[in-house]
């Protein structure tokens, strides 16, 4: 037996491995999970047509309805949109922006909670006090109306040509910092538990340097309730990513996410021509609800207690 | 003094006091005082070079936290510290590079590694911090050596803490602390968490490097037994103060403060068997609000008027010195 296939048997007996193969709930959410990204990654090979290249718009294909209604095309699946882009191809377009966006917001917020809550922990004093009281004030305020601010005082500042191309970066932002208080907090909590054990005085003893200290002998302890939170917070951010666009405040609508294009269908939705609306919809509740599954299953399959 | 018959350590009136007040708001919104926790009051002793130092007392004495002093993971609210004729806390001293001759070695195995390390790399740790070895091969071959010397095998090095027992684990921390070449050892209770057989594997083990290294040791602990066994001079703490200080078989023969007697009384023995044994009487009090005078005299058989009011200052006996007002004046 290889070194390879050894590793490869472990993680397969692995309790999380385990937990995982024996729980239905865990194996449907990730297969639905890898679905969606699967279709969000592989979209401009999967999709039907290209909803962005003008050239292949028509717009008197506008408002088709599904292909199983009466008056609906074997060419379009799930039906067009007003400017005849095909819907299933939109939303696998548009799955892929919800995606890329609420993973980059989560990574951002994690990095920036993370190293927070570290160094609140690690160092106290005035600057936990600090961090913590700022924290404190976050929390006082739903996380949309910071990144609605975020974002606001990023159209003011910036000229909006500018602001057009950097419309998902800045979205990026502004759903990252509205959600890194959850993440200090954890780690701050956890960390002041590490460092009261003797393995972090014994560094100190040797004579590490603080910054060591917290990457090399504390972060890897603490990641634990963190890796549980960032799946949470992946469907909350694409939630947050959906509610500022279906505002009109997230991505432009040249390069329409899951959100506009339920604020797109919202205008149409009593006027008869409802799946406009409602399969963006569909799409990002399956998405969301996949991803919450799967991070309350590794929440309970990392809780000994729940064993 | 010449450096050889200087001592290796030395405390001169180190102190330790800990801010206990309740968070700022609540002393602003409550009047609540600012309270000072002094848990090292005023402590002189020195470790000579080659000796093993026991410190004795009952928990919350201060013997850990003077041993965090000497370490300086606790610094000094009082006094001075000096190493090797050189005071850590002064400006032109390179600490760094004096601390790096000191390590300890902690009381609970199963805190004191990191549970997500490999034990090579916890025993490497020190040579990487202080860049003892060259390359990898010479990392690799100092801590087998290492492993082999504290009793495991090279190989174990693979493994992680949490497939070693607790005795075994306290090995790997030795071979830690030894890492970095030093000449004194701090060690916090090192065999309190053990089973009693694996305690004395674990003490021999320390006498033996001890030979082989010329190390030092400052040994914290509260088992009287393992102090007897290991130790060249005793500390006796109570209360944050040392009372009284004196060679290991003179300590245990004719021990003379009241406390030291008090706790050599408390030791079993086969002689004492079936008969009524005196308890150590009364609590010790509270460390926020010591007692005026000698801290001791609310438990002390001999005490008078002036142990209530005057602070006994550690004084010369025979063999040793000891902090009592009644063996000053021969009453004891």
């Amino acid at each position: 037996m290889t070194a390879g296939a050894g590793r490869l048997r472990r993680a397969w007996n692995h309790d999380l491995a385990w937990s995982f193969r024996h729980s239905p709930v865990a194996l449907l959410a990730a297969v639905l999970t890898l679905v969606c990204v699967g279709g969000a990654l592989l979209a401009p090979w999967i999709a039907p047509h290209n909803p962005f290249d003008s050239a292949t718009l028509n717009l008197s294909d506008g408002f088709t309805p599904p292909a199983w209604s009466g008056s609906g095309t074997a060419k379009y699946l799930l039906g067009t949109d007003d400017q005849g882009r095909d819907m299933l191809s939109t939303i696998l377009y548009g799955a892929r922006i919800s995606l890329g966006v609420g993973l980059a917001a989560v990574l951002f917020s994690a990095v920036l909670g993370v190293s927070l809550g570290l160094l609140s922990g690690y160092l106290g004093g005035h600057l936990d006090a600090f961090i913590m009281r700022v924290a404190d004030i976050q929390l006082s305020f739903p996380a949309i109306l910071i990144a609605l601010l975020i974002d606001g005082v990023a159209r003011v500042a910036l000229p909006p040509e500018l602001h057009d191309q950097l419309a998902v970066y800045v979205l990026v932002l502004a759903i990252g910092v509205s959600g890194w208080v959850q993440y200090a907090r954890t780690v701050r909590g956890s960390t002041l538990v590490e460092k009261g054990k003797e393995y972090v005085q014994a560094a100190r003893v040797i004579g590490r340097h603080p910054l060591a200290i917290m990457l090399r002998h504390v972060l890897p302890n603490v990641t634990g309730p963190v890796l549980v939170i960032a799946t949470i917070h992946v469907a909350t951010a694409i939630i947050t990513e959906a509610t500022l666009s279906f505002l009109g405040v997230g991505v432009p609508p040249t390069q329409p996410s899951l959100g506009t294009l339920v604020r797109i269908g919202n205008n149409f939705l009593l006027s008869g021509e409802w799946w406009i609306a409602l399969f963006p919809g569909l799409a990002l509740v399956v998405l969301v609800l996949a991803v919450n599954l799967l991070g309350d299953w590794l929440r309970d399959a990392l809780n000994p207690k729940l064993r | 003094m010449d450096p050889a018959s200087r001592p290796l350590v030395r405390l001169i009136g180190a102190s330790r006091d800990f801010d206990v007040s309740r968070p700022w708001l609540n002393r602003v919104l409550e009047g609540a005082p600012r309270r000072l926790l002094r848990a090292v009051d005023d402590v002189s002793f020195d470790v000579r070079r080659g000796e093993t130092l026991a410190l004795v007392g009952e928990s919350g004495c201060g013997k850990s936290t003077v041993a965090r002093l000497i370490v300086g993971l606790y610094a000094l609210s009082r006094g001075r510290i000096e190493f090797d004729g050189l005071d850590l806390a002064a400006l032109e001293t390179d600490a760094a590079a004096l601390r790096r001759r000191m390590q300890m070695i902690f009381q609970d195995p199963y805190a004191s590694l990191n549970p997500r390390w490999r034990v090579r790399d916890i025993v490497a740790e020190p040579i990487r911090v202080l860049r003892l070895a060259d390359n990898d091969a010479a990392e690799g071959a100092r801590v087998a050596e290492l492993l082999r010397q504290v009793g495991l095998a090279a190989e174990d090095g693979e493994k992680y803490p949490h497939e070693f027992s607790g005795g075994q684990r306290q090995r790997i921390s030795i071979a830690r602390a030894l890492c970095g070449n030093p000449e004194f050892l701090v060690c916090d209770e090192p065999t309190s968490a053990l089973d009693v057989s694996v305690q004395a594997q674990i003490l021999n083990l320390m006498a033996e490097l001890q030979e082989r290294l010329g190390l030092t040791y400052l040994f914290i602990s509260h088992n009287l037994a393992v102090v007897l066994h290991i130790a060249d001079r005793v500390g006796v703490m109570y209360l944050g103060r040392v009372v009284e200080l004196a060679e290991a078989a003179q300590l245990f023969a004719t021990p003379r403060h009241p406390y030291t007697r008090m706790l050599m009384d408390a030791i079993p023995d086969l002689e004492m068997s079936g008969k009524p044994r005196t308890p150590v009487a009364g609590e010790v009090p509270n460390p926020l609000a010591p007692p005026a005078g000698c801290a001791f005299h609310p438990r002390c058989p001999h005490a008078n008027a002036r142990c209530r009011t005057e602070r006994p200052q550690l004084r010369p006996v025979a063999g040793g010195a000891a902090a009592c007002h009644a063996v000053e004046e021969g009453r004891l």
